[in-house]
């Protein structure tokens, strides 16, 4: 899985958790538009391979289920956490025990009435031994699980962990009624999948589409577009080009295609585009053993020398904005005052000297005890963006007498070969960052095994004691106050040279009205969603 | 030739493994695990989560303890189960018996690739046999030409170009995809039509490319032909050029093409999976795609088999063609 992969995972992952927010007012203030009707047509350049959520780690099956079921709760467009299929929920003073009351009257597709006896099933089954999901890890925290009445139950931790709340997301909502006491990797319900969700599965042809009908009776108000359709389309230009003979009606541009081919007037006739950051960043990640990146000063010189905006405007054609450490800007976790370092090849210079490194013999690198500054970037093939970017840093560093190698290498081999073998001096990669701040496994001192995430190898006491803190508190204050804190010694130290947080683009037809972006995208109130029935394109008999 | 056709059978069984376990083993070379994709790179997960799934797919045993595991299934024809998420039996996702016969991946890339194929065979025979008889002229170096200008260009260009012109602009044409949203509804002439309007472009396409190496074999063995005493005997009897060519040389000159004929069955499953993903096309090329990009083993490995079985076959048919059009191969 590389990682727009794990991008478009994570996508769909807020997509799920913000399925569908509350709008109580929408009835007094419905425009005289409103209609039922009309079908949306969304490429997607995968398959899903099933649609029971803890056994799919692709993105398309995430998508896909994600309109099919509900979670306990999912966040706000604030970031919030709020109730999904939870009307409310008590954490107790320490932390260790969290209360969850179900929303009453919530029925599966099939009118069967959903309870806390599913959640316990759904739990149940992703802890079992049995069950191939990469996705216990959360669960496992769990010391107890009480069903308290039907629409109670009662969750106690081995010790407190703040992520577990949002663990309660979209995973384990199964109906139990259907499942219980079969194998749910032998059934065939990840294919013929019962919810509570908004829209219920109608059919699904293999390699060519999946289509979905709303669900009437869904908890929060029939979706007002019958009918939603993904059609599996393998090729990006092919889609593109779907798009502009009226075969889709949704996709994701690339930053080329949303600044220069979609600029005509056919596009802003007929469609609406949107621009919010994605919640994840790329980074120049360094070897922290190496004895030449050992040096804070080295590291700060490369940071001074690379020119942050110009990466942007010439990768993203200025679709994004600059990171300056793990989270994204405006989003509650980002602290806006850290140490930032403006474009200064000069200062970059001094400080290399600062470390030792003088260019002695007039080739225009840096040597030290003989030996010149030359390093490789290791990058993944296949994503233009990073080779751009490896290519502006190459060039930047030349400036200031540091030779740079450029290596594109094949996903796999470059993460079993070279990441977790720590066979690599700097890589240029990117994180999807989940709407929890904890980043336990990729800053940690403690995860620097084979396989682990912190593969810089950077430890760093104040910096573990913090994030332990963080994870052990519900107080949003004193999470952020440790947050913050984290990001200016990072800012600081740089194991990472944050790059840059890129937006996400994506283009809808102009027909479909009722989509409010938000910096959680656009997709969570989809239930909103609606067409004038003058515009309505497709007549969907039910 | 029954006992040489016996002969040949019982040589196909070990070349068959040896197919198989090589394979096997370089698919397992590759870096990368079916479980990474569900894993790599994603924080959530633990070291133990991944031996778990890992030892779940039966990945932690050796290689030639999972080769003889997998072989023992293959003898009784049982492919094994996908290891994407639905855990479906790979043969049903290459031959899914509940679907009609137009929704399965093998029969829709048999279907393309036959029609392609039949359309190579057409067009490039007489452009073959056209050439050679005319050689060095003004429409030999047309021909020429362009059947490698076709031959040259990439398909997917191609494709995206006809895509462009017939799709966007022209609207004539579908896309991608096999069938229109509303071929539920279509009168059966009308699900006919549409699925010969989305199979129009993939099918030149898929053509376009195999005419050059064709129509360039046609012509060399005519010309081959053309050079043999019995046809100067045929004209020196005073014979027509037309009789000359097609009674005498032609029928000759097929023979090497019926071996290409044999040899080309396995690609009617395979060589698909650039213009299926393309134009989105359900068949056993996309399939085969999505399997090597998330390392599925046992559907990569069933389609592999398929395919070697079909080579060999293919193989078998080729050797029958040519004794039956050639006396001499058939008195040994």
């Amino acid at each position: 899985m590389n990682i727009s992969h794990i991008l478009n995972h994570f996508f769909v992952f807020l997509f799920f958790i913000f399925a569908f927010i509350e709008c109580p007012n929408l009835y007094a203030t419905q425009p005289p538009d409103y209609a039922y009707g009309d079908a949306i047509v969304e490429g997607t350049i995968g398959e899903p391979s099933t649609l029971i959520p803890m056994l799919a780690g692709d993105s398309a099956s995430h998508n896909v289920a994600g309109m099919i079921f509900n979670g306990i709760v999912k966040y706000n467009t604030d970031l919030k956490v709020i109730g999904d299929l939870a009307e409310s929920w008590t954490i107790s003073p320490d932390g260790m025990v969290i209360t969850f009351r179900l929303r009453k009257g919530v029925r599966w597709a099939d009118g069967v009435e959903f309870t806390a006896g599913d959640v316990l099933f759904g739990f149940k089954t992703i802890i079992d031994e049995k069950t191939p999901t990469p996705y216990k890890e959360d669960y496992l925290q769990v010391k107890k699980f009480e069903v308290l009445d039907k629409y109670t139950f009662r969750v106690t931790y081995k010790k407190p962990f703040a992520p577990a709340l949002t663990s309660w997301g979209n995973l384990i909502v199964l109906p139990r009624h259907l499942l219980e006491g079969k194998d749910i990797t032998k059934t065939d319900f990840g294919r013929n999948p019962i919810g509570t969700g908004p829209y219920k599965l109608k059919k699904w042809v293999s390699g060519q589409e999946v289509v979905l009908d709303s669900n009437k009776d869904y908890f929060q108000g029939r979706p007002y577009i019958d009918r939603y359709i993904y059609r599996v389309i393998p090729d990006t230009a092919t889609m593109f080009l779907e798009l502009q003979a009226g075969g889709i009606d949704i996709m994701g541009l690339t930053p080329i295609q949303y600044t220069k081919q979609t600029n005509t007037n056919f596009f802003k006739a007929n469609f609406q585009k949107f621009r919010y950051p994605i919640f994840s960043y790329t980074y120049l990640g360094f070897n922290l053993k190496h004895p030449w990146f050992k040096d804070k000063r080295v590291r700060q010189a490369i940071a001074y020398a690379i020119d942050k905006n110009e990466i942007i405007d010439v990768v993203l054609f200025g679709l994004g904005s600059p990171a300056t450490g793990p989270y994204v800007p405006n989003t509650w976790p980002y602290n806006p005052n850290v140490k930032k370092y403006e474009f200064n090849p000069e200062k970059a210079r001094e400080l290399l000297k600062e470390a030792g490194w003088k260019d002695t013999d007039g080739d225009g690198i840096v040597e030290k005890d003989g030996r010149p500054f030359k390093f490789t970037i290791l990058t993944n093939m296949g994503n233009r963006q990073r080779i751009n970017t490896a290519t502006i840093i190459q060039y930047r560093l030349a400036k200031i007498g540091i030779k740079v190698d450029i290596r594109l290498l094949e996903w796999s081999t470059f993460i079993n070969e070279f990441i977790d073998k720590r066979r690599f001096e700097a890589v240029l990669l990117g994180w999807s960052i989940g709407l929890d701040p904890d980043q336990y496994d990729i800053w940690h001192s403690s995860k620097t095994r084979p396989k682990e995430f912190n593969f810089v190898s950077y430890a760093n006491p104040l910096v573990d004691e913090l994030l332990e803190k963080g994870r052990r508190t519900f107080d949003i204050e004193q999470r952020k106050k440790a947050y913050y804190k984290i990001q200016e010694i990072l800012a600081d130290e740089l194991p990472y040279i944050f790059l840059y947080v890129p937006d996400a683009i994506p283009i809808v037809h102009a027909r479909i009205k009722g989509i409010k972006p938000s910096p959680i995208g656009i997709s969570y109130n989809l239930h909103e969603w609606y067409v004038p029935k003058r515009l309505q394109r497709y007549s969907i008999e039910p | 030739m029954i006992s040489y056709l016996i002969k040949r059978l019982l040589e196909m069984i070990p070349t068959f493994f040896g197919i198989t376990l090589l394979s096997f083993f370089i698919i397992h070379l590759a870096p990368g695990k079916p479980t990474d994709v569900l894993t790599e790179m994603n924080p959530k997960i633990t070291p133990e989560a991944r031996e778990k799934l890992e030892r779940y797919y039966g990945l932690d045993k050796p290689i030639i303890v999972q080769y003889g595991m997998w072989l023992k299934r293959i003898v009784k024809l049982d492919f094994g189960e996908s290891f994407s998420g639905d855990r479906r039996p790979v043969i049903e996702k290459i031959w899914d018996k509940k679907k009609p016969l137009l929704e399965r991946r093998l029969f829709i890339t048999f279907m393309i690739n036959t029609l392609s194929m039949f359309l190579i065979f057409i067009i490039a025979i007489p452009i073959g046999i056209s050439s050679a008889v005319r050689q060095y002229s003004l429409y030999d170096k047309i021909t020429t030409t362009s059947v490698f200008i076709g031959f040259a260009m990439p398909s997917f260009w191609l494709a995206l170009l006809m895509m462009m012109l017939f799709g966007v602009h022209l609207n004539w044409l579908p896309i991608s995809g096999l069938k229109s949203m509303n071929y539920d509804s279509l009168a059966l002439s009308g699900k006919i039509k549409d699925i010969i309007l989305h199979l129009l472009m993939p099918i030149f396409v898929s053509s376009f490319g195999g005419l050059a190496g064709l129509s360039r074999y046609m012509r060399s063995s005519m010309l081959e032909v053309l050079r043999q005493d019995y046809v100067k005997t045929a004209r020196a009897k005073g014979l027509s050029e037309k009789q000359v060519i097609y009674r005498h040389a032609f029928r000759n000159a097929l023979l090497p093409i019926i071996t290409l004929l044999g040899l080309s069955v396995p690609g009617l499953i395979g060589g698909s999976v650039i213009f299926e993903n393309i134009f989105g096309i359900p068949g056993m090329g996309q399939l085969f795609f999505m399997g090597v990009m998330t390392r599925d083993y046992p559907l990569i490995m069933g389609i592999l088999t398929i395919g070697a079985a079909l080579t060999l076959i293919g193989n078998i048919f080729a050797d029958i063609g040519y004794m039956l059009a050639d006396p001499r191969i058939r008195a040994k």
